[in-house]
This record gives structure tokens, sequence and C-alpha cells, in this order.
């Protein structure tokens, strides 16, 4: 809402020297978000006064037209000579009266105008536009004022052009100061001034001669006044002062009907409709839409009308989309309609159900003036006076004549009221405002309040936001003061501090970070194409995916089921950018329906929902499992005077899978699998106990040819919340043996396939308890060992709790490990 | 002198007259004084230390003299040695730390090459602000909770006050999970990405029994493009605090602690009214700017761009916990009461750390987060 300074002062007596910028300050004390105080005419200096036009040469050879004008400014020039003014506009003629800004005036943007030649003449001055004055954006050339303004008269006191305007962000529950009359109340609240309420005006009360109107939805239209005004003066316009202030609030001038009309509704707050009654077909009526039908809105669409839009009528059909917008068979018609400028209007003044309105505006993407009101709640006993602003303005400014019918239905309705306990804001506040003070600002605001201990508060008709206790407090919390209130914290019971899986989700970001990863948060966001790219098979549960209605791209409609797609972007753009050795990863969920999720019920709010409802609102979602990523490319350790580095690879993945393991004191068993999208001949299947909890290894080729990624791109992706499951608990601290090692070394040869987990697994469990660890330090193929063969060469590490071990003991434990790799995995001792 | 042993070989005699001890321990302190290093002076050793050695074969003489010689011969070989053995040493001594300080100077290296070897890692900025924030929370004795990204409508909209027809409900906003395929053109699914983590407050009320105190990190979705101060998926965090005798001065207080705790103990933060369906009443919080305190604020000369010379700092949303919403969860209004607050903590990870563009944020460029480390 634009809030002309000049305008609002009708209404409160403001102090004199009282800037837009104090009364912002003043506005957002007690609640009001006033964004900006524009400054029109800043840096405007005269002499700008009326002028009439003398004469008109039109000046040849130039590419545009060019007149050189004589202007009589009165005495504006000292002179009284008419002024000499070269100008490129044509729209005025010899005796017009125009806007004239002498030599030694400014005009905003530091324009100076000084005496200069052009075009061959001298040209003292300028005649302005509407935008040179900072007007408004019209581009129909200069102004031309009605003629009954004396040449040299001061035009920037006519036109207003100097004034401030405060924009104000108005919330959804505060509808009411989307006019002059609400801001006026806040301002006179804000100020401890009188309001000058411009809904006080003396209305007739309703009779059995006006417009007929009908009805027959009262829930949805509770109120509907309808006035009639006969014999506008086809030539008349609206004032300059009526303009002015229309074109501070935003909107454009149009014609003096529909200006009016925009007037009322900017000052009273209540939209109104003004119909060409010579276009009207009998009487008018309030109902819903019947399917099928279809009305042209003022904007020129043919709308279809839905079953639930409260539409008006006449004996033809709809005439306007109810509290949205007017059709345009019944528009008015201004003066320079060729059919004949409309005379008589009737004049329509409703009160109309927000939610209705509001559905309706949003069905038909169609936001006006008037349903944003509505939306909000206007003041419904403010109608009639609005009707009969504008009837009078209408009167005074058209020469018209008001028709003494009265049209008013009204469905009853009381007055809503909340009982609170005096002490009620003091409360929700906590500090202590006292009864007083409590009834005294509810009563600011409209509010009758009646009652000691507990008040019983009738609200005002314009606040229809005020429905809870808590809307009162609200009330006079802000009016005290927000900046007012106490800073006091309050006494906690103890928690119990972060859960164990947020805790554990800490550590493996912090071990992955310490182990050279940076953290990535990659939007969910996924095309399917995706999948083809990442080569799942066409019935890979991770293609089914939630799906978005309103998607912000139409290539990435769904939600990931792998983390993957976002890590492997963000490392091919790090790559793009120069990043070449890059290990990333990532903590999140993904989101893997079944697609057969139910719909979930519609619920209540009136009470809690039962464990039933709850679980069936659970149903609906699909689940969401937590997961943790690495992707990894280029040297995992860089090369440098120590000596050559590495390559990431596959080993680096599943070497993450460990250390993200580890941190939830889980030992994960690595097995072969071919899974996509990894390479099936370097896929490793990561499993907790016997839970799989997911996939590490190289890339599969043809995935990082189509992803465009580097080569060897490797990559690990397991589920979070089954390592978490598989965790076992706090650490039992082991026996820390006193006693000397023995240390046994052996060369194992198998076949080359047998995979090195077997083989150490058996050694394990072959070599019984004095084991104290087994470490695999070498491989070997070659000749010596055979085709298809390869030597595993292990050092094991034996000690007992007790005693010293004697070669012998370590001998025995390292032949019962060897012969159980043997029986396992058809090892064979090296050399033997 | 009498020469009463028959057997007496006056030769090997001479080898233990005072003269010769003495020049054989006059010849073995030369050659270990002349000895140059830790390997000369090992041979210097065997020479005159040895087993064969001429005192050594001089003190296998001794048991060859008459009685009333050995005494005395054996006491002059005796020092002798003691003499040669205590050189040895003491040379010894020198010698080695003479190759010490040769060693540790050929051992030299350059200590200022770089050592880029193990390469370097770091958690998410947001990740780690997010962490931050919480243990501020934790501290005070709230505790963490959490919830599903992808939500019923119900907990994201309607047990939170926002009525069906409530912009906040449009596609301008939210992101829609798509209805059933086979079910009618548009058919809601009632199922939406979340806009704010005030879900996870309903769930929170809905499992726990009051007093209830959580707060509520998360990744939220709003359905605007990304620029360089939007982004469609951010981070929130939420506080819910629900108890009998809650009041809005509490929650001042409890947000002057937060950002005391993040900016410094004289930072302070103001509510200015707002509306919003979940609280009533409802404000908009701005802290100090911690950069100017409020210095910069019509003072031209000292502008300041973390919070445009306004003084003061945009956070968030809150107010007291409407008690439709507490109702909508089964609290009884009568006896409890409670606020809320949230905000999006990109945009504060923008103003305390001079991040110029959200997308540097979203983007995942190793380059923007890797100063960020382990911790914020
Ligand atoms: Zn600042």
């Amino acid at each position: 809402m634009r809030v002309p300074l000049s305008w609002l002062r009708e209404y409160v007596d403001l102090p004199a020297g009282e800037t837009g910028r104090d009364v912002q300050a003043k506005l957002i004390s007690v609640g009001l978000e006033v964004e900006t105080v524009e400054q029109l005419g800043a840096g405007l200096k005269g002499p700008l006064v009326v002028g009439k036009v003398l004469t008109i040469e039109e000046l040849e050879g130039f590419k545009k037209p060019i007149r050189f004008c004589t202007v009589d400014v009165g005495t504006a020039n000292s002179t009284g000579e008419p002024q000499e003014i070269v100008c490129g506009a044509t729209n005025f003629s010899v005796g017009d009266k125009v806007v004239v800004i002498l030599p030694g005036g400014v005009l905003p943007g530091n324009f100076e105008i000084s005496a200069r030649k052009t075009y061959g003449r001298n040209s003292h001055g300028m005649i302005c536009s509407a935008r040179e004055l900072g007007m408004g954006d019209d581009h129909d050339g200069i102004i031309v004022l009605p003629p009954e303004h004396e040449a040299g008269t001061d035009a920037i006191e006519l036109l207003e052009l100097v004034d401030e305007v405060l924009d104000i962000a108005v919330t959804p529950d505060r509808g009411y100061c989307l006019s002059m009359r609400g801001v006026a109340r806040e301002t006179a609240i804000a100020y401890g001034l009188p309001l000058r309420d411009p809904a006080l005006l003396d209305v007739p009360g309703p009779n059995s001669y006006g417009y007929p109107v009908e009805v027959s939805d009262p829930a949805g239209c509770d109120r509907f006044t309808a006035r009639t005004v006969t014999g506008l003066a086809p030539e008349a316009r609206s004032p300059i002062w009526l303009q002015r202030r229309l074109q501070k609030a935003g909107m454009r001038p149009i014609s003096l009907a529909v200006d009016v009309t925009n007037y009322v509704m900017l000052e009273l707050g209540q939209p109104l409709h003004a119909y060409d009654r010579g276009r009207i077909d009998g009487p008018i009526g309030v109902r819903r839409a019947q399917p099928g039908e279809k009305l042209t809105t003022l904007d020129g669409a043919v709308r279809v009308l839905d079953p639930e839009d409260l539409v008006i009528t006449d004996n033809r059909g709809p005439i306007g989309l109810a509290g949205v917008m007017g059709g345009a068979n019944t528009e008015i018609a201004d003066h320079d309609d060729t059919a004949g400028a409309t005379a008589d209007v009737v004049i329509e003044a409703a009160h109309f159900d927000p939610v209705s309105i509001a559905r309706t505006a949003r069905r038909h993407k169609l936001t006006s003036e008037a349903s944003k009101r509505f939306e909000r709640g206007t003041d419904p006993q403010a109608a009639s006076a609005a009707a009969q602003r504008t009837v009078d303005l209408l009167v005074l400014l058209a020469g018209s004549t008001a028709e003494s019918g009265v049209t008013e239905i009204v469905a009853p309705s009381a007055p809503h009221t909340i009982s609170i306990p005096a002490d009620h804001p003091d409360r929700v506040a906590g500090m202590e405002y006292g009864r007083e003070t409590v009834v005294r600002r509810l009563q600011q605001v409209g509010c009758d309040v009646y009652g000691s201990d507990e008040l019983v508060v009738t609200v005002p008709s314009w606040r229809p936001d005020l429905t809870d206790p808590n809307d009162l407090a609200e009330e006079v919390i802000r009016l005290e003061g927000y900046e007012n209130l106490p800073s006091t914290l309050p006494k906690l019971p103890s928690g119990r501090g972060l859960t164990e899986s947020q805790r554990l989700r800490r550590r493996v970001g912090r071990a992955l970070a310490g182990a050279g990863y940076v953290e990535v948060q990659a939007y969910p966001f996924i095309g399917e194409g995706v999948f083809d790219q990442l080569g799942l098979d066409a019935d890979d549960p991770r293609r089914v995916t939630v799906k978005l209605a309103n998607p912000l791209s139409d290539q990435e409609p769904a939600l990931r089921t792998t983390l993957l797609p976002g890590l492997l972007g963000t490392l091919r753009r790090n790559e793009g950018r120069g990043n070449h050795d890059l290990a990333l990863f990532e903590t999140g969920l993904v989101f893997r329906p079944t697609g057969d999720e139910p719909a979930p019920p519609r619920l209540p709010v009136d009470r809690r929902p039962t464990d039933a409802e709850i679980a069936a609102l659970d149903a609906a979602l699909p689940r969401q499992p937590r997961r943790v990523a690495v992707v990894l490319t280029g040297a995992r350790e860089p090369a440098g005077w120590w000596g050559k580095g590495y390559p990431a690879g596959w080993a680096d993945a599943v070497e993450a899978g460990r250390t993200v393991a580890r941190e939830a004191g889980v030992e994960l068993t690595v097995r072969k699998d071919q899974q996509a999208p990894w390479h099936p001949g370097r896929c490793a299947a990561l499993y907790a106990g016997d839970t799989l909890v997911g996939h590490a290894g190289e890339l599969h080729p043809r995935v990082i040819k189509a992803l465009h990624l580097p080569e060897r791109t490797s990559a690990m992706e397991l589920d979070l919340d089954l390592v978490e499951r598989a965790s076992s608990g706090p650490v039992v601290a082991p026996h820390v043996s006193p006693f000397p090692v023995a240390t046994q070394d052996v060369a194992l040869v198998v076949d080359a396939d047998i995979p090195a987990a077997d083989v150490e697994s058996a050694l394990g469990d072959g070599a019984g308890e004095l084991l104290e660890s087994l470490r695999l330090f070498d491989i070997f193929t070659g000749e010596q060992i055979g085709e298809g063969k390869k030597s595993l060469a292990y050092a094991l590490r034996f000690r007992a709790p007790d005693r010293t071990l004697t070669a012998e003991e370590a001998s025995a434990a390292r032949d019962a490990a060897v012969s159980t790799a043997a029986e396992r995995t058809g090892a064979v001792l090296r050399g033997a | 002198m009498s020469a009463p042993n028959k057997s007496y070989d006056p030769v090997e005699v001479e080898t233990l007259k005072p003269e010769e001890i003495e020049r054989m321990r006059d010849e073995a302190l030369a050659a270990i004084a002349s000895a140059a290093d830790v390997d000369a002076l090992r041979e210097v050793k065997v020479a005159h230390a040895g087993d064969r050695s001429p005192l050594a074969l001089a003190n296998r003489e001794i048991g060859a003299l008459p009685p009333h010689a050995k005494a005395e011969a054996g006491k002059r070989v005796g020092q002798a040695r003691g003499a040669v053995n205590q050189a040895l040493k003491a040379r010894q001594e020198v010698l080695e730390a003479e190759r010490d300080d040769r060693v540790l100077v050929e051992e030299a290296v350059d200590v200022t090459l770089p050592y880029d070897r193990r390469p370097e890692g770091a958690r998410h900025p947001l990740t780690t602000l997010s962490d931050r924030l919480a243990d501020i929370f934790v501290a005070m004795g709230y505790e963490v909770a959490e919830g599903p990204e992808v939500e019923a409508e119900w907990f994201n909209f309607d047990a939170l006050n926002i009525w069906a027809d409530h912009p906040a409900r449009t596609m301008q906003d939210t992101f829609f999970v798509q209805g059933k395929e086979g079910g009618k053109d548009g058919e809601e699914s009632g199922v939406v990405l979340r806009t704010h983590t005030s879900p996870v407050q309903i769930r929170s009320l809905l499992d726990r029994e009051p007093p209830v105190y959580v707060i509520c990190p998360g990744r939220v979705y709003r359905s605007d493009e990304l620029d360089a101060t939007h982004t469609p998926v951010f981070t929130q965090i939420e506080l819910l605090a629900i108890d009998e005798g809650l009041t809005m001065a509490d929650l001042k207080g409890t947000l002057d602690h937060m950002v005391q705790s993040l900016f410094g103990d004289d930072i302070t933060t103001r509510l200015r009214p707002n509306y919003f369906p979940f609280t009533e009443p409802s404000a908009e919080m701005d802290m100090v700017c911690y950069v100017c305190r409020g210095e910069s604020v019509g003072n031209p000369d000292r502008p300041c761009r973390t919070c445009s010379s306004e003084g003061w700092i945009e956070l968030g949303g809150c107010g007291m916990v409407n008690p439709r919403v507490l109702i909508a969860c089964g609290v009884d209004p009568q006896k409890y009461s409670g606020f809320a607050f949230g905000f999006g903590i990109e945009r504060m990870l923008m103003f305390r750390h001079k991040v110029e563009d959200m997308r540097d944020i979203v983007e995942g460029d190793v380059r923007f987060t890797l100063p960020f480390g382990m911790e914020i």
C-alpha cells in the first residue's frame, strides 16, 4: 500500500514538521512494515508554472517533428511577454494549458534548465511531460491541463509535485491497512492523536426502489449495496487532485467513474464496481457459476467458470467474477468511446467470503486490487459508506444526479466477541501492562471492551483477523512496543544431548574430512535419464522415484534415489573448473518410494490425530534413508619431492566405506560383486555382518563415458542407517598382554580368482586365540608361482595373555592357520 | 740386586724396566692423541691396548719375575695401562663428538620443503554452522529433532494453521509431489517437499510429553530459482519451546543468547511485529549488526556492507506458538504455551563469513569449502 503523506494528513493532524521518515519510524514501532519512503519531486525547483500556448510554428527539416511555440506564462517570467520555447511533443494545440519550466528551474534528476539555442531557435524553457515531472510513466507527450487554470499559476503546488509516499508491505492479517482509513487509524494510535474517520458519513437507509438485486448465495455474499447515479457529463474528467492521489498511490487515472471507484477503494478499503446501467439486462444477481458458463473479463480474457466461482449476473448470465474482476459486457465506456459515453452507472459495494474470492482468484490466476482486499477481509460495515462516498464524488465531479433508491441486502450476523482474562496480554508478553493499559489499547484499535478481571471484547468490523485471545494480546503488545519486552530465559529441564545417530553423523563427517574428502551438499533433483547413464537395469528399484508436480526444471523432475548423481555432477563441475585431484563426500537423504504409497488421509486440526491416523500419514511418505557417499578422481597422493604419488582408485573408495563403518564401531566385510554403476571387475559389496550396506569401487567405463567423468573415477555409497543399526555399542577394552610377540610369516599360493579376504578369514579362523594380528604384506604373481596363481604373503603375530609362547606353540598355531586356509581356499604353502 | 731364579731371562725382563714401560705408555698416548677419527682410534686401541699390545705382553712377563719384583712391576704396568685406557676413553669421546657433529651437519635438510602429500578435506560450512548452532541450544538443554524431507501436507501446513487457501500453499512457493499416475490430471498427492522444518516441531509435539524443548535443523525446499541470494534448497534451524508459563520475554532472551554466543556479548536482537499463521503474536527478528554495531546508520563516511548501513541484520521469523497449533497436536493451550523461531542459515553463513554469492554455497567447488575446515 502506497500512502502519500499529504493525503494521510487529511485524517490525522500530524505535527507540521513531521517528515515521511518520522512517520515511518512511528508506524514501524506499531508493527507496520514501511519498506521505503519515496521523496516525490526531490530536487525540483521552479519557476514551474501553468502556460497558455499562444502560437505554434512547425519547424521543417528535422528527423522528428519540432515545434517553436510562444507561451503566455503570466508574470512568471517577470516581463509578462510570451515565452519562446522549442518543443518536441505534438499532443497540444494553440490555446491549451501546459506546464512550463523557465530558465533557472531544476527538474528531478538534477536537470537544470537554461536558455539555449536548439534546432536553430532560442528556447527559453521547456514544456514538461508527466515523466519529466516525476508524476508517472505516461508516454503520451506533454501534460495538457484542464482549461480553468490561469497562466502563471505555480504548477508545483497545483500538481502537488512535492510529496512523500510511504510504501507499506501489508501482512495478510492486516487487510484494513490496504486503505488510507486503516493506515490513518494506525498513525493516529501511534501518535496518540484523534482520527477523522472517512467512513463516518450520513448514509440514507435502504428502500425498495433501488436497483433490483438478488443474492442467492448469502454465505458467499453477506452484504450487497447498490446505488445509481445518472446523467454523467460525457466530458467530465477527474480533477488534478484526484488524478494525483491515484498516481501517487500507484494507480493510473482512466476515466472519471473508474477513477472515483478506485479512489474510494484506496480511501476506505472497500472495492467497488461501477456498471453501465444501460448495459445491464434486468436485476443484478449473486450466485455460484453453473458448469460450463463463460465470462469475458475486463482484461479481455475469456474465462471458463468453475461451479465454486461466485459470479454477478444479469438476465443474460454472468457479468462479473464477484470481487475479482468485472465483465467486459457491462464495462463503463469513457468519453472517447464511439459507442457513446456511459451516462448512468450502478455502483456495487459488497462483502464477499474471503476464502471464495481467494480460490477464484487463484483458480483463474487473476489478482486484482479488489481481490487482494476481499481475500484479506474488508469491513462489511463500510460498504454503504463507500457507496455513498462514490455517489457524492460522482455528483460533485461529473455533474450527475444521485437516484434516491438505495438497495441494501444484508445477511444477519452478530459482532464477534472474545473473552480474555485482563492479564492475558501480560502473561503472553512476560511483563505487566495492567488492566487499564490493556483496555485502552484494545479500545484504540476499535474494540468495545467490558468487564474487569475477565474482559469481553467486541472486535471492530474492519478487523476480521481478531479471532483468538492471542490476537488481542498481540494488539496490546505491539502498541506497547515489542522493543520494550524484557529479555529472560526459561528454566529448561535437563536435556540428553545429541542422539547416538546425530553423534555418529558428526563423526563420519569429521573422519571423511580428516581422510581428505571435501563435503558437498548437492540438490536432490535429478532427471531420470541419469539412470540410463548409470547403466541401471530397467527393473532396478533405484528407478522408482518421487516426482514433483512442479519441478524447477523439466529436465530434473524427480528426487534422487542415490547420492551419486549429485556427487558426480559436483565432481564434474570441479573438474571443469580446473580442480583435478578430487575426493568429495555427501551425507543426506535419498527418497525410495515403492510407488504404492497410499494418499494421506485428510485430517482435522481441531484435535490430536490418533496414532493410527499419524501412521496413515507416515505410510503416504516414501522411505527416506540416510546415505553417505564418496567420489574420487585424480591423484589420491600427488607426486612430489618425496617421490611418486598414487592415483585415486577403487581401493580408496572401499577404504572410505571402512572409514565410515569404523566410526560406527562396525567392521565391514568386503565381497566381490557386480552392481551398476560400478566396473564389473572392480566392484565391492560392503556388508555389516550379513547385511548388505552398500557398494564401492571403480565406476564402469561406460558410465564414466556417459557422464563425461575423468577415467577411473571411483565411488562408494552406503546406507548410514543400516551401518548405525549394526553398531555393536561401546568398545570392550582389549587385554594388553605383557608377554613377547612371536612373529611368523607365511606365503600362500592360491588360484588367482580367490579373494584375499577369504584367505585372510580362513587364516584368522584357523590360527585360533593366540593370533594377535594378521597382515597381508605382499602379493606375488609370476612364472615361479605358475599360470593362474598368486602368492599372498602374510605376517602373523602370535601372543598369549599369560605366558611367553614357545617356538613350537607359535609354529603349531601357524600350521593350523595354513591348514584351514588350505582346506577352504586350496592354498598351498609356497615352497612346500 | 741378587738373581736367585735360575730360569730368569734377562732379555724378557728388559721389557719390564721402568724406562721401557714409560716408553710403551708414551708411544701409546702419542698414537691415541694423533688418531684422527673413531676408526683410527679403534686401530690404535688394538695396537696399544689390545691383547697383543706391548703393554699387554709386558704384563704377561710379570709372572716370571721373582716375587719381590712382581708387585712393583705390576704396579708400574697397571698404571701405564690405566693411563692408556683413560686416554683412549677421553679421545673416543672427543672423536665421537666430532663425528656426531659432522654427521648432523651432513644430514641437514631443507625443512622449508612443502609437504602437500596428504590431501586436505573439509566439512561443508552449512553442516558445521548448523552443528555449531545446535551446540548452543544443546548446551541450554534443548534436544535436536529431525524428520522427513518429503512430508505430508498435514504436518507441513494444516497442523501449523496454514489453511487450505493460504498463499504459502501455492505452486509459487511449494514443491508438490506428483499425484498417482492414472489419477485425474493435477490430482494432489497431499505430499510436499517440506517448506520449513516446522513439521518436525509438530512431530516433536506429537511424540513427546510437554515440556518440549527442541531445535529442528534441516534441509527445506521452496520453489525459487537459484541466484546470488536465493536457493530452492536451503537449510533452516527452528526452535520450539513448549512449557507452562513461557512468554515473549523468554523468546527474546533465547534469541539474545543465541546471537551473543555466535557474535559477541554485546549483540542484541529486536522484534518487529509481523504475521505468521503458526504464531500469535508473531515477529520478525533482527540482530544488531556485529560489524558496525549500528554505527554506520546515518554515517555515509563509514558505510557498512554487512547491514547495508541499516544497523540491523534480518534473521528470520518468530513468535508465540499459536494455540491452534497446540490443539492440533493434542497439547492443552490452557496449560501450556510456548515460542518458536526459525531462520535460514545460508543467510547467516553469508553475513558471518562475507560470502558474496549464494551459488558458492550451493555449487560444491572445493576451493570454496576447503578453508572452512572441520569447525566453524
Ligand atoms: Zn553494519
